[in-house]
This record gives C-alpha cells, sequence and structure tokens, in this order.
C-alpha cells in the first residue's frame, strides 16, 4: 500500500467543561488512524460519534488534547488551519454570499498569491470538472443546493489540496440527488487523485463510494477496513448493527474448531459461525447473520438445489414459525420465531417468474444459511 | 360556490386604507413644517428676527459665507465621532456576539444601554465636572504629579468629540451587534480553510458580511452627530460651536428665524446625502 497521507497516533479530544454539563466531553479518544495517498476513506458513524470532530481535528478548526497528527509527513502540531495542505467541503457549504461564484472559487487562490489570471483559469477549470461552466457570475443563494454542493467542492479541490475532507456533503440533498452525487464524486475522485476523507452517518454511502470505511461510536475507531471486510466480517455487535441489518442470535459455545465455533442458541439446536476473537466452550456469545443471506423453505420440504445455502453439512438449520411478513417491493421481509424464542429476520428477494413460495403468518418454516455468512460475536 | 377572489386593485385600495394615518401623520406634521422652513428660509429678516418679505436668497449666501467654518467644523466633527464610535463599537460588538451563554449577552448588552437610564443633560454635565481645570482628571494628574498646570480639557473640540462618542456609542454597538449575531463563524473557518489568515478573513469575509449593520451605526451616530446642540453647547463652549448651536441661537431671542431656516435646510441637505449613502449601501445585499 502506498505511504500514509494522513496519520492520527494516539489522538485525544476532550472538549472543556461546560455549564451544565458534569464532565468533560469526550469526542474522540486513542483514535489511530493511517489514511493512504489516493484513498477514498469513509469515517461512518452515528451523529454524535466523533467523526466530524476528527475531521475539524485533520483541518485544523481543533487542537488534540493529546497525540499527534501527521499530513503528508509533517506534524500538523500547532499549525493553523490557513497553512494545512487541506481542504474541507462543509456541510452546509459554507459558500461566501456576498461572493460570485467566481470569486468564491477563486478566493483560496488569491489567499495563495496565484496572479489574477491563472486564478481565474484554474477556477473556470473548476467549475468545469464539477459541470458548472455557466453560473461563474450568480451568487451562491440564486442556485439549488446540489448546485451550491458544486461549488463548494469546486472551491475546495481548486487549491489542489493534498487532502480533501468532506463532512456530510451530499447530506442536505434529496436522495436521488444524492445517489447521481455520489457516483459523480466518486469518478471525479479517480480523476484528480486526491485523497478524500468523507465524514457520513449514512452507510449506504460509504459502502458504495469508499475504498476503506472507519466505524466510529462514542469517540472511538471500532474498525477498519474495505467495505466488504466491514459488511462481511463486522467486528462487533455495533458495526454489525450499524452497517445493514444484522439478526443477533444469543447462545453458549458447545464446542470450537479451527475456524468454527458451535453455538446451542436454545437448548436444541446447534448453530456453527467463524470466529475471530478467540472464543471457549461454555462462553456466551452473539451470532449474527444478516437476512438476506437465509433461505426458507415449508417445514416437510426438502432443501432447494438452487438454495444459496450451498451443502448440507456447512448450513445451519433451525426451525421456527412465521410471525410477521411485509412485503417491500423488491423483496419480502419475514419475522420468523425459532424455538427458544429469539427472532430472526429473514429477507427473500422478489424475483419475476420464481417459484413462489410466500408464507403466511403462523406457517411452520425452515431456515437455513451457510456458516460462512455466521459470525460469531464476543463484544 | 362562489370562491371569492381578491384582485390587486383591492389589495392596493387596502394598503393606501391602512396608511392613511401614517400619512396624514407625516404630511400634518413632517411635510407641512418642512415646507414651511424651506419658504421662511427664503424671506428677509424682520424686527426681532422674524421672517418678512421680500424672498431672497441672501440667507444662504450668509450660511455659505460666515458660517461655512461651523459648517465644516460640525461636518468633521460628526465624522470623526462616527469614525471613533466604529472602531470602538466594532469590537465591543464582537466581544459581545462571543459571550459563551445567552445570560452573558444579555447582560453585556444591558451594561451597554444602561447610560440611557440617566438623563443625557445629566450626564453631559457630569463630563463638565471630570474634565474641568478643577476636574478628576486634572486633579488625579496633578496629584499624581505628571502635570504642573491644569490641562484644558473642557470647552476644546475634544470635550465635544469625547461627549459625543460617549452619548452615541450604544447606536453604533446595537445595529453591529445585530448584524454580527446574524453572521455565520462557520466563514471564518471557511476562509481559513481556504488559506485566509485571521486578518484577511476580517477584512474579505466578516466586514463585507456586517456592513448592513456597519452602515446602520454610522448613520444612526452621524446624523444626530451633526445636529447636536446640548453637548457642544456643555463642553465645548465657544471653540466648539456647531450648526446645531447655531440654528437654536437663531430661534431664542434676538435671533434671525430666516438664517437659521436655512442653516436647517443646509443641515439637512447633509442629512439627506448621508441617507442616500446607507440607502444605496446599507441594504442588505440581494
Amino acid at each position: 500500500m502506498a505511504d500514509a497521507k494522513v496519520e492520527l497516533i494516539d489522538v485525544h479530544k476532550e472538549f472543556p467543561i461546560r455549564a451544565g454539563e458534569a464532565s468533560a466531553v469526550r469526542a474522540v479518544h486513542d483514535l489511530n488512524l493511517d489514511i493512504y495517498d489516493g484513498e477514498f476513506f469513509a469515517l461512518l458513524g452515528p451523529s454524535g460519534c466523533g467523526k466530524t470532530t476528527t475531521l475539524r481535528l485533520i483541518a485544523g478548526f481543533e487542537q488534540p488534547t493529546a497525540g499527534k497528527i501527521l499530513i503528508d509527513g509533517r506534524p500538523m502540531h500547532g499549525v493553523p488551519a490557513f497553512y494545512r495542505p487541506v481542504n474541507t467541503v462543509f456541510q452546509d457549504y459554507a459558500l461566501f454570499p456576498h461572493m460570485t461564484v467566481l470569486q468564491n472559487v477563486m478566493f483560496g487562490l488569491q489567499m495563495d498569491r496565484v496572479p489574477k489570471q491563472e486564478a481565474q483559469r484554474r477556477a473556470v477549470e473548476a467549475l468545469e470538472l464539477v459541470r458548472l461552466p455557466n453560473a461563474m457570475n450568480r451568487k451562491p443563494r440564486e442556485m439549488s443546493g446540489g448546485q451550491q454542493q458544486r461549488v463548494a467542492l469546486a472551491r475546495a479541490i481548486v487549491k489542489r489540496p493534498k487532502v480533501l475532507l468532506l463532512d456530510e456533503p451530499l447530506g442536505a440533498l434529496d436522495l436521488k440527488l444524492r445517489r447521481e452525487m455520489q457516483l459523480e464524486l466518486k469518478e471525479m475522485q479517480q480523476q484528480v487523485g486526491i485523497t478524500f476523507v468523507y465524514v457520513t452517518h449514512d452507510q449506504e454511502e460509504a459502502l458504495t463510494m469508499a475504498n476503506r470505511i472507519g466505524v466510529m461510536s462514542s469517540g472511538e475507531l471500532l474498525q477498519v477496513g474495505r467495505p466488504e471486510e466491514i459488511y462481511e466480517s463486522p467486528a462487533t455487535r455495533f458495526v454489525a448493527d450499524f452497517i445493514g441489518e444484522t439478526n443477533f442470535l444469543n447462545g453458549t459455545v458447545n464446542t470450537t474448531d479451527d475456524e468454527y465455533a458451535y453455538v446451542d442458541v436454545n437448548g436444541e439446536t446447534e448453530l456453527a459461525g467463524m470466529w475471530e476473537d478467540s472464543v471457549k466452550p461454555q462462553q456466551q456469545v452473539t451470532l449474527a447473520v444478516r437476512p438476506e443471506r437465509i433461505a426458507i423453505r415449508p417445514y416437510n420440504e426438502a432443501p432447494d438445489d438452487s438454495d444459496r445455502s450451498a451443502r448440507a453439512e456447512e448450513t445451519n438449520t433451525i426451525a421456527g414459525h412465521v410471525v410477521s411478513v411485509h412485503y417491500m417491493g423488491t423483496d419480502t421481509r419475514y419475522m420468523v420465531r425459532v424455538g427458544g424464542g429469539q427472532a430472526i429476520n429473514v429477507r427473500v428477494q422478489n424475483v419475476l417468474g420464481q417459484r413462489t413460495t410466500s408464507f403466511k403468518e403462523r406457517d411452520a418454516v425452515i431456515l437455513n444459511w451457510g456458516r460462512d455468512s455466521t459470525r460469531i460475536l464476543t463484544h | 360556490m362562489a370562491a371569492r377572489v381578491t384582485t390587486r386593485s383591492e389589495h392596493k385600495a387596502g394598503g393606501i386604507l391602512l396608511a392613511l394615518p401614517a400619512l396624514l401623520w407625516l404630511g400634518l406634521f413632517f411635510l407641512l413644517p418642512l415646507i414651511i422652513v424651506l419658504i421662511i428660509s427664503l424671506m428677509s429678516r424682520g424686527s426681532g428676527g422674524s421672517a418678512v418679505l421680500p424672498f431672497t436668497f441672501d440667507q444662504y449666501t450668509r450660511v455659505f459665507d460666515t458660517f461655512w467654518i461651523v459648517l465644516q467644523r460640525s461636518i468633521l466633527v460628526a465624522l470623526l465621532t462616527t469614525a471613533i464610535c466604529l472602531v470602538a463599537g466594532y469590537p465591543l460588538a464582537y466581544f459581545i456576539t462571543r459571550r459563551k451563554t445567552a445570560f452573558g449577552r444579555q447582560f453585556a448588552l444591558f451594561l451597554v444601554i444602561l447610560p440611557f437610564w440617566t438623563n443625557f443633560l445629566i450626564r453631559t454635565y457630569a463630563w463638565r465636572v471630570i474634565l474641568g481645570r478643577e476636574g478628576l482628571v486634572n486633579n488625579a494628574l496633578l496629584n499624581a504629579g505628571l502635570i504642573t498646570e491644569p490641562l484644558t480639557l473642557l470647552n476644546t473640540e475634544f470635550a465635544v468629540v469625547l461627549g459625543l462618542v460617549y452619548g452615541f456609542l450604544p447606536f453604533m454597538v446595537l445595529p453591529i451587534y445585530a448584524s454580527l449575531s446574524r453572521f455565520d463563524h462557520r466563514y471564518i473557518e471557511a476562509a481559513n480553510d481556504l488559506g485566509a489568515n485571521d486578518v484577511t478573513s476580517f477584512w474579505r469575509i466578516m466586514l463585507p458580511l456586517t456592513m448592513p449593520g456597519v452602515i446602520a451605526g454610522c448613520i444612526l451616530v452621524f446624523i444626530p452627530a451633526i445636529g447636536t446642540f446640548v453637548t457642544s453647547d456643555l463642553l465645548g463652549g465657544t471653540r466648539g460651536l456647531m450648526i446645531g448651536n447655531l440654528i437654536q441661537n437663531q430661534y431664542s431671542g434676538n435671533g434671525n428665524m430666516p438664517l437659521g431656516a436655512a442653516l436647517s435646510v443646509v443641515m439637512m441637505m447633509v442629512v439627506v446625502v448621508a441617507l442616500l449613502f446607507y440607502a444605496r449601501f446599507g441594504e442588505e445585499k440581494k
């Protein structure tokens, strides 16, 4: 992997005590993170998890209470925001309302004392890159949210920063426009080759756009990995729950082997799952499985060859009865109560022409899914 | 079902009806007196300073010949007062907006307005006590051995400007405060992010975006300052004579009503110029 563009080493950030608060607010705790050259890195987490604070620490709007931040190998301690080789696309764009679009985009270049003609040429180029070549003389408030978003982007990339920081830049846009912009942003990032650090609370956005994702919660970085790693092997229950939908089943470990742990979930059924943290027999664990990985069939029917659940010996099987059915358009969602009282959500895609085995409430069913789709989580 | 549609002209008629009391008031007590003043300013001086025919431009000639120096001083004093209020008031307003709690801001604003609780005349008299030959300042400096002779502080243009700045500073602070509290400090972060240091950010971003408050404050200070007669009378003596004092003199005792009217008209013109300036630059930019 290429060398790190941004390095966060043991970064810690506390906000001072304010009136009405008992203790200092811990925003970021023991954060260690390398962001590599040219990658699209997404910081993902619910609001208040510290992801925006992390971004502001990199930008220089906040100083870490402890720890070090390096950008392009240079320590950033005491370096004010206006000397850092990064630029930011703000959540609400923060376009200067008294300047035209062109003036907004040229502002950063003027600060670098780029000659006027060259500054103008580069600003026009940047506006062409964001597909707004004809809006130069308009004021930000005359533009739609999507257009303002593009101006903010042009203003930030025109300085060719080492790292571009984006703070929920698509948060204010409607769903359709957001999807379009996701693809455009991703394309643009590859085109300009700038390292992107992208803060979002939208897991889908992170999964579609990022090369790597860092999941944060309560000021801590829980897991860093490629989207498929995060999705397929979540390290903690929080990550599994936050990224996509997950069923959690509580149980006790019976035995383990090299790959799998065999877990008793209700006193009669044993389910197997891949373990990562070492687990011992008798340990209380959580099994995690995605709803779309589970196949559902009538209680008396033999498994279908086309089932996703491969060979029988590598399959988890559990019986239950349907509690609720929700038709969702592209798929149907069943909630199934299994022996012992735990509930499992199953998502079945509604494929046209497929043999329609739709189930009703109270139908007895068999669920099965691959062992490799099952994770054993210990915390 | 006949839905009643209100037409545009009906709206207009309603608007005029609503504005009628205000229009009558303004016409009767503002426009009419203004016209009377204008007419008087074009008349000759009669016995006891009254206005008599024939019509003449003599009063205006005198305003620009004899009293040009007073007019000039008035404008300069008012401009200087405005400038000092601006330079002192902007940071003060900024300080108030940056208080962390709502209580902190309210309290600071309360302190700014507090002097209004005492009559303006009394407060101006207080400055005489402070600035006089045997006033607080001179006594303190003499006792400290910093001077041997009392300084002449009272009855100077300095005292007038000081009194005016003291009296009108809140009129500068409040509109700037209003503008600043609407100002989004994330613009400063954005400017920092793009490489502007704090000084550049102030000149390029904060000041332009709070300009409506600055212009409003300047107008609110400049207009009363140029028309002042209490402050200049009490603190300026003869050396601080302003156009307001001249006008006052023309209308009292052995005065000259037409001359007073002409001075008033000229002063009004200066104010109109200031207001035109406001209309041009002070409006929220669309």
